[in-house]
């Protein structure tokens, strides 16, 4: 995905001379290609994610389009203040990129896991916040992204094994699997333990709808209500804390249109800190959040609840 | 410049006079509001009248003029000053300031760009500013302007760690272009800075940081307006002006005085407030 998102950014860069890219001193290799051909595009403010933002955000406002990059938490938690008095409130172009969204940097541990981002900016007045699942949401995402006036967010995560030719539009949910026994919604990388999870439902006679939610804000909620509709049940997964990231902000969807699921569970993180040491793939697993968990905690809902809701719809 | 003469036409470079209205404004703003802070904004109220009076290039009729001066108070809790001199440099009505801090006015305590014109950016928390002007002087230098942008800010927002992040980064894009003017009043929110965590060496600290530094009397509009007429100090490194400071400067019971940070001034105190600045009587 990172290498998605600087070939995006290179491509625009070529149509946009005044298209930024700032980091706070992370990126290293990755950059290379665009700091080769647009040298005057590209600016290291050093490790200051506070100077960082109200740098970008000067710029914004002398007509560059800004993206401000770094990894987990240092572009947004750090200065989240910055972000929200300078560059939203202002109302600038300019994107917040963290690479290593959720748990990608796993070893690296607790500094590093990015895991309460999408509630945090979720909050911020005016803000964008995305979550591209694969190449081709990184790409659609971060043009869009450049091309809006306003503040956005772009959670990162390192690679994805996702292909799918879905087209990608900012603030629609994506369906990734078609199915209508329940519908799976997630956004991020874990998407791709979503698509293997519902393909090993179809051994338990369960076909499961995918939703890629990779616009978290604004969210189109006619997808979530089509899935209420159509598939009765919703399972949102996310890396991510379960208070205030996807899972709420599915909820509010439907609670708003006085609409209920016959099931309904976040999957996600307990409100305590990732403090266990392990790779990405060994904490998703850790939090019940592998496609096999996944499917376990699903079929579990699924047979209790399908039986308590028989006949409501 | 013929648009900053004509800018600057309406005070003819009579800045103690400007200063004067300022300082007359504030106090009739933060009566009517019942707001706080009339000693910050008289402690920076010279600085702003020659900035406003005599300095800075714009045109009040088009307050987006792309080869105006940008200006950020980063110490956006004396916003009243500035309000006050853009009405009196015709950016918008003076009849405005009447409404300062009352429900439903465009005015708020810590300055907001929304909605009048000539507010470049919004401030009130501190440490803010100079990331921001950094950001304007560095795009502004690349595209070979002749802007230039002030800064505002307090003494004691500089134990704001952003500060001196921003302060490496002008020094090493040699951003010659951008001008800070630290009110240094002495005093913070509890008490002097130097009894909170102390500044001094304070303009060591900004030439250590490559900055080219210097210091005057900031109530003193000759010192003020000589020194910022000729820009930059030195070529190719920013410019830091510590200016000297009384807080309250023109009230003379409000001077130097911490409580005067939150009080509002009403009653008799507003009377006598009153009375000093029109008759230049500090002992009220």
């Amino acid at each position: 995905m990172r290498n998605a998102f600087i070939e995006t950014l290179i491509t625009l860069a070529e149509k946009n001379p005044r298209l930024m890219l700032i980091t706070a001193d992370l990126g290293f290799r990755i950059f290379d290609d665009f700091i080769e051909r647009f040298p005057e595009q590209f600016l290291n403010v050093g490790v200051a994610e506070q100077n960082m933002i109200g740098v970008g955000t000067g710029l914004a406002q002398e007509g560059w389009t800004v993206f401000a990059y770094s990894i987990g938490n240092f572009s947004t938690l750090r200065c989240l203040e910055q972000i929200r008095n300078d560059a939203a409130y202002h109302n600038v172009n300019l994107t917040v990129v963290a690479s290593g969204g959720g748990m990608a940097y796993g070893t690296l541990g607790m500094s590093h896991h990015a895991t309460e981002d999408l509630a945090i900016l979720r909050a911020l007045p005016g803000i964008t916040v995305t979550a591209p699942c694969d190449v081709l949401e990184t790409v659609q995402l971060t043009q869009a992204l450049a091309d809006r006036p306003g503040v956005g967010y772009l959670r990162l995560e390192r690679s994805s094994s996702l292909k799918s030719d879905q087209p990608v539009h900012l603030g629609q949910p994506r369906r990734l699997r078609e199915g209508n026994d329940l519908t799976l919604m997630a956004t991020g990388g874990i998407v791709s333990e979503v698509m293997a999870a519902a393909e090993m439902m179809v051994n338990h006679g369960i076909e499961a709808r995918v939703l890629s939610i990779h616009t978290v804000k604004p969210l189109n909620p006619s997808e979530i209500h089509a899935a209420i509709i159509e598939t009765g049940g919703i399972v949102t997964v996310e890396e991510h804390t379960v208070m205030g990231g996807l899972g709420s902000t599915v909820m509010e969807c439907f609670v708003e249109q006085g609409m209920t699921p016959g099931f309904f569970m976040r999957l996600g993180l307990p409100d305590r800190a990732v403090d266990q040491v392990g790779d990405q793939a060994w904490l998703r697993t850790h939090y019940g959040l592998d496609a096999v968990a996944i499917v376990q905690r699903t079929r579990q809902l699924f047979a209790t609840k399908k039986t308590q809701h028989c006949g409501i719809q | 410049m013929n648009r900053s003469e004509a800018c600057h036409k309406a005070w003819q470079n009579d800045t103690p006079m400007l200063a004067k209205h300022i300082r007359k404004h504030a106090l009739m703003m933060t009566n009517r509001g019942n707001t706080a802070h009339i000693g910050s904004i008289l402690s920076m109220t010279d600085i702003i009248a020659v900035l406003y009076g005599a300095v800075m290039r714009f045109d009040a009729a088009k307050p987006d003029w792309i080869g105006r001066d940008r200006f950020i108070l980063s110490k956006g809790h004396a916003a009243a000053g500035v309000y006050a001199a853009l009405a009196e440099c015709g950016f918008f009505s003076t009849d405005i300031l009447k409404s300062h801090c009352q429900s439903n006015s465009p005015l708020c305590g810590h300055l907001t760009h929304k909605p009048l014109p000539g507010i470049e950016h919004s401030t009130g928390s501190l440490g803010h500013g100079l990331s921001v002007a950094c950001g304007r002087a560095y795009s502004l230098k690349k595209s070979g302007s002749d802007s230039r942008v002030f800064v505002v800010m307090g003494d004691g927002e500089c134990d704001e760690g952003a500060i001196w992040e921003a302060a490496l980064f002008a020094a090493h894009h040699q951003l010659d272009n951008l001008v800070v003017i630290i009110d240094r009043n002495h005093l913070q929110s509890m008490t002097t800075t130097e009894n909170t965590v102390k500044l001094e060496p304070f303009a060591d600290k900004w030439r250590a940081f490559g900055w080219a530094v210097d210091q005057l009397d900031g109530h003193d509009h000759t010192a003020l307006n000589t020194r910022l007429t000729t820009l930059p100090f030195r070529s190719n490194q920013p410019n830091c002006l510590i200016a000297n400071t009384v807080k309250g400067c023109g009230v003379g019971f409000m001077e130097n005085q911490v409580l005067w940070h939150y009080r509002s001034p009403q009653g008799s105190e507003f009377i006598a407030a009153c009375h000093a600045l029109e008759h230049g009587d500090n002992s009220a």
